[in-house]
C-alpha cells in the first residue's frame, strides 16, 4: 500500500511511528509546512518554547529523565543557531536527541537567503550525524536511521536539514516502513578474553574501585541494577562522575560520592591509592583526573566504554572493554560465578580513615544560610516525593551534586561536558513532561537562571508545575571563586549586579514567588514551595562568600586537594592558569 | 613564562573507505581541524561500481597516541566503513603522481629531458620552450625529480597526494 504525501506530512507520520510524543519547537518561515502537518495532531504534543535553545535543552531533560529521544523543531538560520548550544551539549553529554531544522528552499541554498545558515556545516562537528535532504522520498529511510543513530551505541543528536520546497513536495509514503541500510552496528558485547582477564584482575585485587559515569545511566535502569549486582558480589568501593550519580545509591557503605574537581576525599584518595579501577561508562574527563601524571599512579585500569575512541584518549588503560555498559556489566556478573568476594577489610579501613576527614564538612554561619545547607535542608523535605533535579552550571551545580543524594538513575539531569548555563530550567521543564506526577526541581544560581528565564513562561503555558530553587549570592560564583583561588581576588566583572527581583518575576510570569532571606524561613519556604501544586521560583539567599569545597585546583593531583579551612594562595603559576 | 610544548610524532598513511554522500569530506576533513590533527596529504575517490564507496588516502602525522585517536575518532563517524593504518600495518606502497611543467631552451633544456628520462617520467605536452613531465612513484622520488628541476627552469608543480595499499594477497 503506498500513497504521495507531502515531505512534511512524512516527516509527522514518521515521527509517530517512532512513538514520538513531544516535539520541542519554535515555528518560523522555514517550517510552516511542518507546523501546518502538526495542527491539531491526535498523537504528537507540539511544545512551544520561547528561545529555540530552550527547546534543545527541554528535549535533552526529557531524554535524560525517561530514556526515549527528545525531538526539536526549529527554523532555518537563527532558529537553528540558536538551538546548536543544546545541540553540543547534548553531544558532549551523550544525550540522545533528533533535531529537525527547516531551511530555505533549494534552489536557494547557497544564495544568502532570508534566514539562510550552513546549518549541516554549522551543526556538524557538535552533532552523532547529521543529513540535509533534498528529496522528500529520502525523508522515511532518514529520519528511521536518524532515530537508531541517536538512540544507538554511544547516543547523541542527530540534525536532519529539511529545505521548505522539501516539506511541500509529495513522495510515495509506504505503511510497511522504510528499508534500513543497516549500516550503523554498534558493538555491544564485551569479547570473552576480555572478560575472563577483567573478572581475573577484579578477584586478585585488594584495593579496587568502580570509576562509573554517564554511561551506566545511558545503557538504561537495568544497568544500574547491574552495577549494584556486581558491586554486591566483589565488594568494591563505588565512586561515579558528575553524569554518572543515580547510578549507585548514595545510601550504600560502599559508595564514596563524587569523584574530581569538587569530589569527596574519600573518592580522589582512593582513586590514587587503587590497585584496580574499573571504569564503567565514564571517559577519563579533565575533571576527574586532576594532573594527569599523577592520576591514579599505581593501579590497574579496565575501561568498558560501547565508544572506542574514548579508549586511552587522556588515560592509557591496561584492559579495554568495547561494549554496552548494561551488556558488559551482565558478562561479568556470569563470569564471576560463585567465585567469593576477596578480603578487602583493610582497603575498607584506609577508605573509612579518608571518609574520616569529612571532606564534606562546612562552617557554621549565624549571618547567612549555606549554600550547602540549604541543598541538605532541600533533599531531608523532598526525599519522601523522590524528585527530580536539574541545574544549572557552576558553584549551586556542584554543591547539588555534593549534598542532594541520589538513589536513582535518570533523577539527576546536569550539563556535565559543555557545562551550559540555562540548562536547568528547559530541562525541568522536558522532565516534567515526561514525568507529570513527579517532583522536577532545577536547582539554579542568580547568574545561571537568568540565561533561559523566558521559558518560565513555557511552563506557565502548559501548567507544568516545575520547581526553581535559586541559590542567589549575588555572584558568578564559580567565577568569583576562581578568581579568589588564583587571580588574588580581583573579581573581574563576575559580580551579579542589577539582579532582577526574583519574585516579582515569577508573579509576573504567573508562578508564585517566594523568597528566603534567613534560615528561620528555610524549612517553611521549601515547605511552601512543594506543597503549590504550580509552578514556583525561590529566591533563596544565601552566604555571598562561600566557596566550593573540597576542591582539586587546576594542575592538581588528586592528593591535593583544598578543603574548608585550608589556606589557600592568591595565585597559580602560569602552566596551572592556563588549564581550564 | 610559559612556553608551549611540542611532542615528537610519527607519519601515518590512513586509507579510509567512506559512503559517497555529501558532506563526508567535509565531516573528515573537519574532524582533523576540530582535534587538532594534521593532514599533510588528502585523495579522494569513487573506487565502487554503483558509485556508492570512495576511498580516502590521508597522510597525516603525530605522537602514536594521537594517531590511535584519529582511528577511532575517524571510526566513530557513521558513513565510515573502514579505516586501515599502512603504516601500522606493515610493508606498503605509497604512489603519487605528478605533472612538471618545466620552460627553457638550450642546454637547460636537453638536460631537463636527460634527467626525466633518468627518473622514467613522460613527456605529456611539448612546446618548443617547454616540457609537461608526469612522473609517478613513492612521493621522495617526486621530491628529488622536483628539486632537480628547480635548477632547471621549473615552472609550475601539481600533485595529485598519496594513494597506497598494503603488500600481499590480503585487503587493508
Amino acid at each position: 500500500m503506498s500513497d504521495e504525501r507531502s515531505g512534511a506530512n512524512i516527516l509527522v507520520e514518521s515521527l509517530v511511528r517512532q512513538g514520538v510524543e513531544f516535539v520541542f519547537g519554535y515555528p518560523g518561515g522555514a517550517v510552516l509546512p511542518i507546523y501546518d502537518a502538526l495542527f491539531e495532531h491526535p498523537q504528537i504534543r507540539h511544545i512551544l518554547v520561547r528561545h529555540e535553545a530552550g527547546a534543545a535543552h527541554a528535549a535533552e531533560g526529557y531524554a535524560r529523565s525517561t530514556g526515549k529521544p527528545g525531538v526539536v523543531l526549529v527554523t532555518s538560520g537563527p532558529g537553528a543557531t540558536n538551538a546548536i548550544t543544546g545541540i553540543a551539549d547534548a553531544f558532549m553529554d551523550s544525550i540522545p536527541l533528533v533535531v529537525i531544522t527547516g531551511q530555505v528552499p533549494t534552489a536557494l541554498i547557497g544564495s544568502d537567503g532570508f534566514q539562510e545558515a550552513d546549518t549541516v556545516g554549522i551543526s556538524r562537528h557538535c552533532t552523532k550525524h547529521n543529513y540535509l535532504v533534498k528529496d522528500p522520498s529520502d525523508l522515511a529511510a532518514v529520519i528511521d536511521e536518524a532515530f537508531q543513530i541517536a538512540t544507538e551505541g554511544r547516543p547523541g543528536p542527530v540534525l536532519i536539514d529539511i529545505p521548505k520546497d522539501v516539506q511541500i513536495a509529495s513522495a510515495p509514503w509506504h505503511e510497511a516502513g522504510p528499508q534500513r541500510r543497516n549500516r550503523y552496528n554498534p558493538q555491544t558485547e564485551g569479547g570473552a578474553d576480555d572478560i575472563a582477564r577483567a573478572i581475573e584482575l577484579l578477584a586478585r585485587s585488594r584495593a579496587p574501585v568502580f570509576y562509573t559515569g554517564g554511561g551506566v545511566i545511558n545503557s538504561g535502569p537495568h544497568a544500574s541494577r547491574l552495577l549494584r549486582e556486581l558491586q554486591a558480589l566483589t565488594g568494591a568501593p563505588v565512586t561515579s562522575t558528575l553524569m554518572g550519580l543515580g547510578a549507585f545509591p548514595a545510601d550504600s557503605a560502599d559508595w564514596l560520592g563524587m569523584l574530581g574537581m569538587h569530589g569527596t576525599y574519600e573518592a580522589n584518595m582512593a582513586m590514587n591509592q587503587a590497585d584496580l579501577i574499573v571504569c564503567v561508562g565514564a571517559r577519563f574527563d579533565d575533571r576527574v583526573t586532576g594532573r594527569l601524571d599523577a592520576f591514579a599512579p599505581n593501579s590497574a585500569k579496565i575501561h568498558i566504554d560501547i565508544d572506542r575512541s574514548s579508549i586511552n584518549k587522556t588515560v592509557p588503560v591496561d584492559l579495554p572493554i568495547i561494549g554496552d555498559c548494561g551488556v558488559v556489566l551482565q558478562q561479568l556478573i556470569d563470569a564471576w560465578g560463585s567465585r567469593k568476594a576477596a578480603n578487602l577489610a583493610d582497603w575498607k579501613a584506609r577508605i573509612e580513615g579518608w571518609r574520616a576527614r569529612k571532606s564534606l564538612a562546612y562552617p557554621d554561619n549565624d549571618q547567612a544560610i549555606m549554600p550547602q545547607r540549604a541543598i541538605q535542608r532541600l533533599f531531608e523535605l523532598t526525599r519522601s516525593r523522590d524528585p527530580i533535579i536539574s541545574t544549572e552550571v557552576g558553584q549551586h551545580q556542584m554543591w547539588a551534586a555534593q549534598y542532594f543524594p541520589f538513589y536513582q538513575p535518570n533523577r539527576w539531569l546536569t550539563s556535565g561536558g559543555l557545562g551550559t548555563m540555562g540548562y536547568g530550567l528547559p530541562a525541568a521543564i522536558g522532565a516534567q513532561l515526561g514525568n507529570p506526577n513527579d517532583l522536577v526541581i532545577d536547582i539554579a544560581g542568580d547568574a545561571s537562571i537568568q540565561m533561559n528565564i523566558q521559558e518560565l513562561g513555557t511552563a506557565t503555558q502548559y501548567r507544568l508545575p516545575v520547581k526553581v530553587f535559586i541559590l542567589n549570592n549575588e555572584w558568578m560564583g564559580m567565577v568569583r571563586q576562581w578568581q579568589e583561588l588564583t587571580y588574588e581576588s580581583r573579581y573581574s566583572n563576575s559580580y551579579s549586579d542589577s539582579l532582577p527581583d526574583f519574585v516579582k518575576l515569577a508573579e509576573a510570569y504567573g508562578w508564585k514567588g517566594i523568597r528566603i532571606e534567613n534560615e528561620s524561613q528555610l524549612d517553611d519556604g521549601i515547605r511552601a514551595m512543594i506543597e503549590h501544586p504550580g509552578p514556583v521560583m525561590v529566591d533563596c539567599l544565601i552566604s555571598h562568600e562561600a566557596n566550593c569545597f573540597p576542591m582539586i585546583p587546576s594542575g592538581a593531583a588528586h592528593t591535593e586537594m583544598i578543603l574548608y579551612g585550608d589556606t589557600v594562595a592568591g595565585t597559580m603559576d602560569d602552566e596551572a592558569n592556563a588549564l581550564v | 613564562m610559559m612556553k608551549i610544548k611540542h611532542e615528537a610524532s610519527e607519519r601515518h598513511v590512513l586509507a579510509i573507505t567512506v559512503d559517497n554522500e555529501a558532506g563526508i569530506l567535509a565531516k573528515i576533513a573537519g574532524l582533523f581541524t576540530a582535534r587538532g590533527y594534521n593532514i599533510d596529504s588528502l585523495t579522494v575517490a569513487d573506487i565502487s561500481e554503483n558509485h556508492a564507496v570512495s576511498r580516502i588516502t590521508i597522510v597525516t602525522h603525530g605522537p602514536p597516541a594521537q594517531i590511535d585517536q584519529i582511528h577511532a575518532q575517524l571510526e566513530r563517524l557513521v558513513p565510515v566503513h573502514k579505516v586501515a593504518d599502512l603504516t601500522e600495518a606493515g610493508p606498503h606502497v605509497e604512489r603519487e603522481l605528478a605533472l612538471i611543467k618545466v620552460a627553457g631552451t638550450g642546454d637547460i633544456r636537453v638536460e631537463a629531458l636527460r634527467v626525466a628520462e633518468l627518473f622514467r617520467a613522460k613527456v605529456v605536452d611539448t612546446t618548443t620552450k617547454s616540457f609537461v613531465f608526469e612522473l609517478t612513484g613513492a612521493p621522495d622520488k617526486l621530491d628529488s625529480f622536483i628539486a632537480l628541476m628547480r635548477e632547471l627552469g621549473l615552472v609550475e608543480v601539481g600533485r595529485t597526494g598519496i594513494v597506497g595499499m598494503i603488500r600481499g594477497p590480503e585487503g587493508a
